[in-house]
C-alpha cells in the first residue's frame, strides 16, 4: 500500500498525519474510543436525538401504512414530492463514502485513508435512509416490496424492464450490496485489533467473531489487499452508475424539466458534492470531540473542499445548460418550464438554490475559507440544503405546471411529510453514534502506512501490519 | 327509561306558557331540553354535519355507522325473509346472473320529465340511460336524471313515517288524514290546502283535482322555487293564454338569446336544445349551415360559452337591450333606444336577425321579466318565426299557474289562520325556498295539521307534525309529461328501499279510496281514459288494454301522446307593460339555480356536490360570482367575504372572480346553506334563499360592502387561460372555409413515423378510438356525472379536491381567450388520450398499465403498487389515484349502486379512464353468440351515451365506415399535444366560430399568435 512516490504528499505544508505519530498513538487514539467504557454525554445526547427521530420516523411510517399516502401533500399533478426528493438525496449523499474508499483508492489518494471508514459507513446509513422512501411512497409498499423484483412466481409476471424504477431497483440494491460488504471486509483487520485489545469478554468474543478469525498473515494481507482492489473496482462503476441511474427516473420521462439529456453527469456531480458536504458535516465535530485532529488534518478538510468546489462547478454548468437548452430548444413546453422556475410560484427555491450552488461556492476558491473550521461547517449544510431544493425544483416545479394547463396545481408539503424526512435524519444520526460508539471508525492499519516507519518495510510488498500492540 | 323518569311535567308546562311567538317541539323530552334529548339530537345527523366537511371524520363517521344502517335501511331488500323460502329452480324468463336488464321510465324534474332506461343487474338499478326512443331526449340524459340514482340509495332519506318525531303506521296517517279531512266537510274544504312541484303528472293533477271537486273551496298549490312564472306570464300577455314557447333550433339560422341559458342541464329543455343547437355546428357536411349565435346575459353560463357574440350586461338592463332590438327590427309598438355601449351590438343583431327572416329566434330567459318573454314573442311573430323555428304547445304542467302569486295567497291565507290543513308534496321545499320576506316557515306555525312528504325529513318536514318518506321515481308507479306534451308511464325498478309511499298513494289517502297502490291509481286512470290514448288497432277490451299497457311500459311513453302546435295570434296588448327604463344603476345580485345541485332539492348527492361547475369549476359550494373589474374595485379576492344586502336582509358569501360576468353584478348560485340535507349536503355553502325576497326573485338591487375574512373556495382549475399553447384550436368560419385543415398548421413540429426506438403495435382487430367535437360540446357536465356511475368513481370531499385529488376520470377544461371581461369560453372534455406510445405504460415498473391488443391502455387494478410514475409521466394528467381509501366500501346501499362489472378500487392505486372496456367486453360477447363482428354502434361508451350534443363519437377506427373513423378523416381533426408522439386514440375536432364580421371579436386560441393575445392569464390561485 504505502508508495514511495507519495512522499510528497507527507512534505507538505498540511500533512495528512499530524506530527509525532507511531502506530502505538494511532492505535490507541482511535480504538480506544469503541474500547471505552466511559460513554461521552454528547455522545449520550446525540444518540437521544437520534433516537427521537427515529420515533418520529416509526410514528411517520406506522400512521403512513395505516392511512396512505393521503397524509402527505402529493397530488395530482405533483405525484412526487417529499418522498422522492428525499429519495434522491440521501442517494447522493452516499455517492461520497464510495468515491472516497472505490476511486480514491484506485488513484492511490493517501489523504483518503482517515476519511474512508466513516464515509462509508455514511454511505452505508444513507443508502437505509433513502430506501425507506421508493418503497413507503407506494400506495401498497407491501406488494411493492417484493413485486418490483424478478422473481418466478405463479402470476406469470415479470417486472416492465422499461421502466427506469426497475433500473433503480438494481441499481440501488446493487449498490447498497457492495458498499456492505466493501465496509465490512475493509473493517476485518481493524476488528481483529478490537478484539485483541478488548478486555471484556463479551467484547472479545464479539470483536472475535466479526473479525472472522484475522490474524494478520501476510496470506491474510494478500487476500485482503485481492479483495479490496476487486471491491473498489466492483464500486467504482457504481459512483457514476447509481445516480446516472436515479435521474433516469427523470431523464426517461417526458415532463419538461425531467427530459433532459444532461440528467446523468449532472445528477452524479450533485451527489458527490452533497456526499462531501456530507462528509464535513460528520466530520469537522468527530475531529474535535474525539481529538482526531492529528488523524483528519486540515488538508483532509482542504482536500474535501477542492472536490466540492470542482463538482459544484459541474452543477452550477449543469444549471446553465439547463437554461440555455431550454431557450434553444424552441420548444414552447422547456421554454416555459424554465420561465415558471424562474418567475413562477416556487421562484424561490430555484434563486436560492443558484445562489448557493453557483455563487456562495465560490467562496472556495479562497483557502482562508477553506481553513476556516466553522465556515465550512456551515458550508457543508448550506450545500446540502441546495442540493435538497435542487431536487425540489427538479421534481416539484416540473410536475406542478406541464403540458396541460388545466390540470396545473400547486403542492404543499404536510407535517408528516417534515415527520418522514426528520425521521430518516433520526434513523441515520441513530445508526452513525452506534457506529461511532463501537466500531473504530478511522481505518487504524491504513491510516498506519503513512507513518515513516512503514516506507521502511515497503520493499515487503505490503502495508504496515501494526495491529496488535 | 331514565330519561322518562326525569321529566319534570310542572317545568315543562311552565316552559310552554313562557314561550312566545311561534314554536314547534317534537316530544316532551324536546322541551324539557334534557341532557338525554340534546345527546339525542347531537346525534342525529345535522349535528354531525360539521364532520361531514371533513373527509376523514366523515369516513370514520359512515363506517360508524354503517352497521346501524345495515339494519335500518335495506332489509326490504338484501336481507332474505325468515320464512322458508325456495331459489330459482326455474331461472325467471329474462334474467340471465350478470346479464343487465334495461326498462324504460321517466324521470321529472321542474315539470318536465325526461325518458329514461334505467340499467338493472338482478333486481338493482345501476345506471341511468338516456330513452333512444323517447322523442324529446332521444337517448341523452342531463346530469340529475344521471346522478338521481345516487339519491335513490342515499342513506340519508328518511325512512319511517313519524308524527312530531314519534314512529307511527301508514294506517295512523291515514286515520290522521281523514280526521284533518272530515274537519273540512263543514266548509267546502276553505282550510285545507295541498302545496306540489310543478305538477306534470296526469294522474297526480287528476288526483288533487278530483279533491278539489269534493272540497270545492280547498286550494292547490305548486310551487318550483326557481317557476317559469316569467315565461308562463308573458306569454299571457304575448297571446292571453299559457303556451310553452318550443324552439326548433335546427332551422335557425341567428339566434339571440336574451338571458336564456337554454342549453344547460338546469334548464327544463336542455337536453333537447343542445342536442338541436348541435346540429347546426356540426361542419363535416356543410359549413354553411352553421348558426350564429348572440348571447346578452348577466352571469356567464353555458349557453353563453357556446355564443359567437356574447354581451355581458346587468340583468336589469336586459329589457332595456330587447327593446332596443325591437325597435331596430321595428315591431310595432316597439320603442327604445340601446343602453349605452350595446348600440353597436344592437345594430348588428337586429340587422342579422332581419336578415333571417323566418329562420331566426329570439328566446328570453326565464329570469327575465314577463314584459322580455312578450317582446320575444313579438319579435319571434315579426319576423315570421312563428311556426318555422318556435311553435306553441300546451304547457308541460297540466295546470298552468303563476306559482309566486298563488303562493303568496297560501302565505297570507297561513298568517290570516285561513288554513286548518296542509299537505306538503315532494321536494320543492318551501321552508328553505320560498322568498326570505314572506317568512314562510313561522306562517307555516299557524296552520293547525301539517304533513309533509318527501324524500328526506328536510327543512320543511321538521316544520310540520307528520311525515311520510316519499318513493323515489325508480320506486314509484307514476307518469310524467314532457316538453311535448308525450307522456311516459313511470315505471318502478325497485321495491321502496325504505318503505316509503308515493305521491300517488299519499294523494290516494284524501280520495274517496284511502288505501290504494300506486299501481292501481296509475293504472285506473289510464284505463278510465283508455280509448282516448289507445291505438284504434288496439281494441277496448281488458286484454287490449294490458296489451297497450305493456307496449307503453316497454317503449317508455305512450305513442302520439305528444300534443299538437296551438295557433296564437299576438295580442294588440302584448306591449302592456310600461318599460322598465335603463336598468339598475348600482350593484345588483342575480339569483340563479346551481349548476350542480338545482334548487337544492341535489345537496345530498355526493356526485353533484363535487361535480365542477361547467363555467366556474367549483366544487362543494356556491359564491358570490363577481366580474374581475367589480372585485377589483372593491378590493377582494377570491375567496374574500363580502356581505351583500337586499331589502334589509344581508348574506355574507365569499366571492368568485368570474371573467365574463356583468360588472357591479353578483350571482348566488340557490340551494345551498342547508340545514337538513343529510350527511352530504347540511351545512355546505351559503343559502342565497335568504336573500332573495319575492319582490325581484331573479335579480334585484342590493348593496354590497367588503365583509372582512375569508373562505376557502375549491375549484378543480386555477388557471384561466390556455397560455398560448395549442391544446384548443379554434378558427372563425371563414378562415375554416379557406383552410379546413387550419388545426393542422397549428401543430408545433411534423413528426416521422419511426421516431420511436420501440416497434409499432400491429392490430389484426378492433382498434377503438374516440373523437370529440369542440364545436358542439357544451360543457354542460351531463358526461362527467354518467362517467362517475358507470364507473363506480368515489368521491372524495372538499378537502381532498382542495388538495387536487378529485377521481374524476373525465373531467372538461375550461379555458378563456380573449378580453377578460367579456372572453370566449372553450370547453375540453379530458378522458383518457389512449396512447399508442404511451408514457404511461413503460414507466410502471410492475405492469400494471398495458397495451391491449386492440389499442386501449388497460389498467390493472390489482397489479398496480402505486409508484404514481405513470401519473406523472401523463401529458394530459387524466389518471387518478386512490391517496387512501376514498370508495365506502362499508355502506351496504352503495354496495348496491355499484355496476358490478366495474372493479371497486381500493386505497393505494392507479386509476383512469378505460374507454368504459366493460361495455366494449358486453358488445364482443354479444357479437360471437350471433357470430359477427361488432358493429358500428354496438359500443357506447358511458360519456358518448350521456352527450346531449352528441360531441363524443366513440368506436373502431380500423374500420373506415365507422362514425368515429369518418370524424377522424374530418380536417378538423387534430391530436392533442400531436409532437410527443404519443399518438393519442382520443383526438378532438377543433372549434369553429361564427361571428358577425361587424363586431369585435376575440382572437382565437391554438395559433402561435394566441401568445401576445392572451390578456386572460392572470391566476386564481388561492
Amino acid at each position: 500500500m504505502a508508495q514511495n512516490s507519495q512522499q510528497s504528499a507527507v512534505t507538505l505544508e498540511h500533512p495528512v498525519l499530524g506530527a509525532g505519530q507511531d502506530y502505538e498513538t494511532i492505535t490507541e487514539a482511535v480504538s480506544q474510543i469503541p474500547l471505552s467504557k466511559r460513554t461521552p454525554f454528547g455522545w449520550v445526547l446525540g444518540f437521544l436525538i437520534g433516537l427521537a427521530g427515529l420515533g418520529a420516523l416509526q410514528l411517520a411510517i406506522g400512521y403512513l401504512l395505516l392511512k396512505g399516502v393521503y397524509i402527505w401533500g402529493n397530488n395530482v399533478p405533483v405525484g412526487w414530492a417529499f418522498d422522492i426528493i428525499n429519495f434522491v438525496w440521501w442517494i447522493g449523499i452516499g455517492h461520497a463514502g464510495t468515491l472516497i474508499s472505490a476511486i480514491l483508492l484506485l488513484f492511490k489518494q493517501q489523504w483518503r485513508m482517515s476519511i474512508s471508514r466513516f464515509a462509508e459507513a455514511m454511505t452505508i446509513f444513507a443508502v437505509a435512509c433513502a430506501a425507506l422512501f421508493p418503497l413507503l411512497h407506494t400506495g401498497r409498499p407491501w406488494l411493492a416490496a417484493y413485486w418490483l423484483f424478478p422473481y418466478p412466481n405463479t402470476m406469470g409476471l415479470w417486472p416492465q424492464f422499461r421502466s427506469p424504477l426497475i433500473w433503480d431497483v438494481f441499481a440501488v440494491s446493487t449498490y447498497a450490496t457492495v458498499s456492505v460488504i466493501f465496509w465490512i471486509v475493509g473493517l476485518i483487520p481493524d476488528l481483529a485489533t478490537m478484539r485483541d485489545r478488548a478486555t471484556s469478554k463479551v467484547k472479545q468474543g464479539v470483536f472475535g467473531i466479526l473479525s472472522l478469525g484475522w490474524r494478520g498473515s501476510a496470506r491474510h494481507w494478500h487476500r485482503y489487499e485481492v479483495a479490496s482492489l476487486i471491491l473498489a473496482g466492483l464500486s467504482t462503476p457504481l459512483v457514476l452508475s447509481v445516480h446516472s441511474v436515479v435521474s433516469f427516473d427523470f431523464a426517461v420521462s417526458v415532463i419538461p424539466g425531467w427530459h433532459a439529456t444532461i440528467f446523468p453527469p449532472y445528477f452524479v456531480a450533485g451527489a458527490i458534492y452533497s456526499g462531501f458536504g456530507m462528509v464535513l458535516t460528520l466530520a469537522i465535530p468527530i475531529r474535535s470531540a474525539y481529538k482526531l485532529e492529528h488523524l483528519i488534518t486540515m488538508r483532509h478538510i482542504d482536500n474535501m473542499a477542492k472536490v466540492m468546489l470542482a463538482t459544484g462547478l459541474i452543477v452550477a454548468y449543469g444549471y446553465g445548460m439547463e437554461a440555455f437548452f431550454g431557450w434553444y430548444s424552441a420548444n414552447q413546453y422547456e421554454r416555459f418550464m424554465l420561465w415558471n422556475r424562474m418567475t413562477g410560484p416556487y421562484a424561490w427555491s430555484y434563486w436560492l438554490l443558484i445562489f448557493i450552488n453557483a455563487g456562495l461556492i465560490h467562496v472556495l476558491w479562497f483557502k482562508r475559507v477553506r481553513h476556516n473550521l466553522k465556515i465550512m461547517f456551515a458550508l457543508s449544510l448550506i450545500v446540502n440544503l441546495a442540493m435538497w431544493l435542487e431536487r425540489f425544483v427538479i421534481i416539484v416545479t416540473s410536475l406542478h405546471r406541464d403540458f396541460v394547463v388545466s390540470s396545473w396545481d400547486m403542492y404543499s408539503p404536510t407535517r408528516w411529510d417534515f415527520m418522514m424526512f426528520g425521521g430518516t435524519m433520526g434513523l441515520f444520526l441513530t445508526l452513525f453514534f452506534l457506529f461511532m460508539r463501537f466500531v473504530p471508525m478511522i481505518a487504524i492499519f491504513e491510516v498506519k502506512t503513512l507513518l515513516p516507519e512503514a516506507k521502511v518495510h515497503a520493499s515487503h510488498g505490503h502495508g504496515a501490519h501494526g495491529h496488535g500492540h | 327509561m331514565s330519561a322518562e323518569q326525569q321529566l319534570d311535567l310542572t317545568a315543562i308546562r311552565e316552559k310552554l306558557q313562557g314561550a312566545s311567538g311561534p314554536q314547534y317541539w317534537r316530544s316532551l323530552e324536546a322541551v324539557a331540553e334534557t341532557p338525554e334529548f340534546l345527546e339525542f339530537l347531537h346525534r342525529e345527523f345535522p349535528a354531525n354535519a360539521s364532520e361531514w366537511n371533513d373527509p376523514v371524520g366523515r369516513r370514520g363517521f359512515l363506517k360508524l355507522m354503517s352497521a346501524s344502517l345495515a339494519l335500518a335501511g335495506v332489509s326490504a331488500c338484501t336481507v332474505q325473509p325468515d320464512e322458508f323460502i325456495v331459489p330459482y329452480v326455474r331461472q325467471p324468463e329474462e334474467i340471465i346472473p350478470g346479464k343487465p336488464l334495461f326498462f324504460a321510465t321517466a324521470m321529472s324534474l321542474g315539470g318536465v320529465a325526461t325518458g329514461l332506461l334505467v340499467e338493472s343487474h338482478e333486481g338493482r338499478p345501476t345506471k341511468i340511460e338516456g330513452n333512444p326512443d323517447h322523442p324529446v331526449n332521444l337517448g341523452a340524459t342531463d346530469l340529475y336524471a344521471q346522478a338521481s340514482i345516487l339519491t335513490l340509495y342515499d342513506p340519508d332519506r328518511s325512512t319511517t313515517i313519524t308524527e312530531l318525531g314519534q314512529i307511527r303506521t301508514w294506517s295512523a296517517f291515514i286515520a290522521a288524514m281523514r280526521g284533518a279531512l272530515s274537519a273540512q266537510i263543514a266548509t267546502r274544504g276553505a282550510g285545507l290546502r295541498i302545496l306540489t312541484e310543478t305538477v306534470n303528472s296526469p294522474v297526480l293533477a287528476a288526483q288533487i283535482q278530483d279533491v278539489l271537486q269534493r272540497h270545492p273551496e280547498a286550494k292547490w298549490i305548486q310551487w318550483e322555487p326557481t317557476t317559469r312564472d316569467n315565461a308562463r306570464a308573458g306569454a299571457r300577455q304575448a297571446f292571453g293564454e299559457y303556451v310553452e314557447p318550443v324552439y326548433d333550433f335546427t332551422r335557425a339560422d341567428v339566434v339571440l338569446s336574451l338571458d336564456a341559458d337554454f342549453l344547460a342541464a338546469e334548464n327544463a329543455f336542455g337536453v333537447k336544445y343542445a342536442r338541436a343547437f348541435a346540429s347546426r355546428r356540426r361542419l363535416d357536411a356543410a359549413p354553411d349551415r352553421m348558426n350564429r349565435l348572440y348571447v346578452v346575459e348577466a352571469t356567464p353560463s353555458v349557453t353563453g360559452g357556446r355564443a359567437d357574440h356574447r354581451l355581458p350586461m346587468k340583468a336589469s338592463q336586459v329589457e332595456a337591450l330587447a327593446r332596443a332590438v325591437a325597435a331596430k327590427l321595428g315591431v310595432p309598438g316597439a320603442s327604445g333606444a340601446a343602453v349605452a355601449g350595446s348600440e353597436a351590438f344592437v345594430d348588428a343583431v337586429a340587422a342579422d336577425l332581419a336578415a333571417h327572416k323566418g329562420t331566426s329566434l329570439v328566446v328570453a330567459g326565464e329570469g327575465q321579466p314577463a314584459a322580455v318573454h312578450a317582446l320575444a314573442h313579438a319579435m319571434n311573430d315579426m319576423l315570421g318565426n312563428a311556426g318555422q323555428t318556435v311553435s306553441y304547445l300546451p304547457t308541460p304542467e297540466i295546470v298552468p299557474s303563476e306559482q309566486h302569486a298563488a303562493m303568496r295567497q297560501l302565505v297570507v291565507d297561513m298568517e290570516a289562520g285561513r288554513v286548518q290543513s296542509l299537505l306538503i308534496l315532494g321536494e320543492s321545499n318551501p321552508v328553505f325556498t320560498a322568498p326570505a320576506d314572506w317568512k314562510f316557515g313561522e306562517a307555516l306555525q299557524k296552520v293547525a295539521w301539517r304533513a309533509h312528504s318527501g324524500l328526506f325529513h328536510d327543512e320543511t318536514a321538521e316544520q310540520c307534525q307528520w311525515h311520510v318518506p316519499a318513493t323515489h321515481y325508480l320506486e314509484t308507479w307514476s307518469d310524467a309529461r314532457s316538453i311535448d306534451g308525450t307522456v311516459s308511464i313511470v315505471q318502478p325498478l325497485i321495491q321502496p328501499m325504505y318503505g316509503g309511499k308515493s305521491c300517488h298513494e299519499v294523494a290516494a289517502t284524501l280520495g274517496e279510496r284511502a288505501e290504494r297502490s300506486g299501481y292501481d291509481v296509475v293504472r285506473d286512470y289510464y284505463m278510465a281514459v283508455m280509448p282516448a290514448a289507445m291505438d284504434a288497432t288496439a281494441g277496448s277490451s281488458a286484454a287490449g288494454f294490458e296489451k297497450q299497457w305493456r307496449r307503453w311500459l316497454h317503449d317508455g311513453f305512450i305513442t302520439g301522446s305528444a300534443a299538437s302546435p296551438r295557433t296564437v295570434a299576438l295580442s294588440p296588448s302584448w306591449n302592456s307593460t310600461p318599460a322598465a327604463g335603463a336598468g339598475t344603476s348600482g350593484v345588483e345580485v342575480v339569483f340563479k339555480r346551481d349548476s350542480s345541485i338545482y334548487d337544492g332539492r341535489f345537496a345530498n348527492n355526493g356526485w353533484l356536490q363535487e361535480l365542477p361547475k361547467p363555467v366556474t369549476k367549483l366544487t362543494w359550494d356556491t359564491a358570490a360570482l363577481v366580474a374581475p373589474g367589480t372585485a377589483d374595485r372593491l378590493g377582494v379576492r377570491n375567496g374574500d367575504l363580502v356581505r351583500l344586502t337586499v331589502e334589509g336582509r344581508t348574506l355574507e358569501a365569499p366571492v368568485w372572480i368570474d371573467p365574463g360576468h356583468a360588472q357591479d353584478t353578483f350571482t348566488i348560485g340557490l340551494g345551498y346553506g342547508r340545514s337538513r340535507a343529510g350527511r352530504v349536503g347540511s351545512g355546505v355553502g351559503v343559502n342565497g334563499y335568504a336573500l332573495r325576497g319575492s319582490a325581484s326573485p331573479w335579480f334585484a338591487p342590493a348593496e354590497v360592502a367588503k365583509a372582512g375574512g375569508s373562505y376557502t373556495l375549491v375549484s378543480t382549475q386555477d388557471h384561466w387561460s390556455i397560455e398560448g399553447r395549442n391544446l384548443v384550436r379554434s378558427a372563425r368560419l371563414e378562415e375554416y372555409k379557406e383552410n379546413p385543415g387550419f388545426a393542422h398548421e397549428m401543430e408545433h413540429m411534423k413528426l416521422s413515423e419511426g421516431l420511436t426506438l420501440y416497434p409499432k403495435w400491429e392490430y389484426s382487430g378492433y382498434v377503438w378510438g374516440m373523437a370529440i367535437d369542440l364545436n358542439t360540446c357544451t360543457g354542460c357536465n351531463a358526461c362527467v356525472v354518467a362517467c362517475q356511475s358507470e364507473n363506480n368513481i368515489p368521491v372524495v370531499g372538499k378537502d381532498q379536491v382542495a388538495n387536487g385529488r378529485e377521481m374524476h376520470w373525465l373531467r372538461i377544461d375550461r379555458y378563456y381567450a380573449g378580453d377578460i371581461d367579456s372572453p370566449d369560453t372553450y370547453y375540453q372534455p379530458m378522458p383518457c388520450q389512449q396512447c399508442e406510445n404511451a408514457p404511461c405504460e413503460v414507466v410502471c415498473p410492475v405492469a400494471a398499465t398495458v397495451h391491449s391488443a386492440e389499442g386501449l391502455n388497460d389498467m390493472v387494478y390489482n397489479r398496480c403498487v402505486g409508484t404514481r410514475y405513470c401519473s406523472n409521466n401523463c401529458p394530459w394528467k387524466v389518471r387518478r389515484f386512490n391517496f387512501t381509501l376514498y370508495q365506502d366500501w362499508e355502506t351496504p346501499q352503495f354496495k348496491m349502486q355499484r355496476n358490478p362489472d366495474v372493479t371497486v378500487r381500493s386505497r393505494g392505486i392507479m386509476e383512469k379512464c378505460t374507454y368504459c372496456v366493460q361495455r366494449i367486453n358486453a358488445a364482443r360477447i354479444q357479437a360471437k353468440r350471433e357470430d359477427r363482428e361488432i358493429r358500428d354502434g354496438d359500443v357506447v361508451t358511458a360519456c358518448e351515451s350521456a352527450c346531449p350534443s352528441q360531441a363524443i363519437t366513440f368506436g373502431n377506427v380500423a374500420d373506415p365506415n365507422s362514425r368515429v373513423a369518418r370524424l377522424k378523416a374530418d380536417q378538423r381533426n387534430y391530436a392533442m399535444l400531436g409532437e410527443l408522439n404519443t399518438r393519442p386514440r382520443t383526438t378532438y375536432l377543433a372549434a369553429v366560430r361564427n361571428p358577425n364580421a361587424a363586431l369585435p371579436t376575440n382572437p382565437t386560441v391554438g395559433g402561435h399568435h394566441g401568445e401576445s393575445h392572451d390578456a386572460a392569464s392572470s391566476e386564481s390561485e388561492h
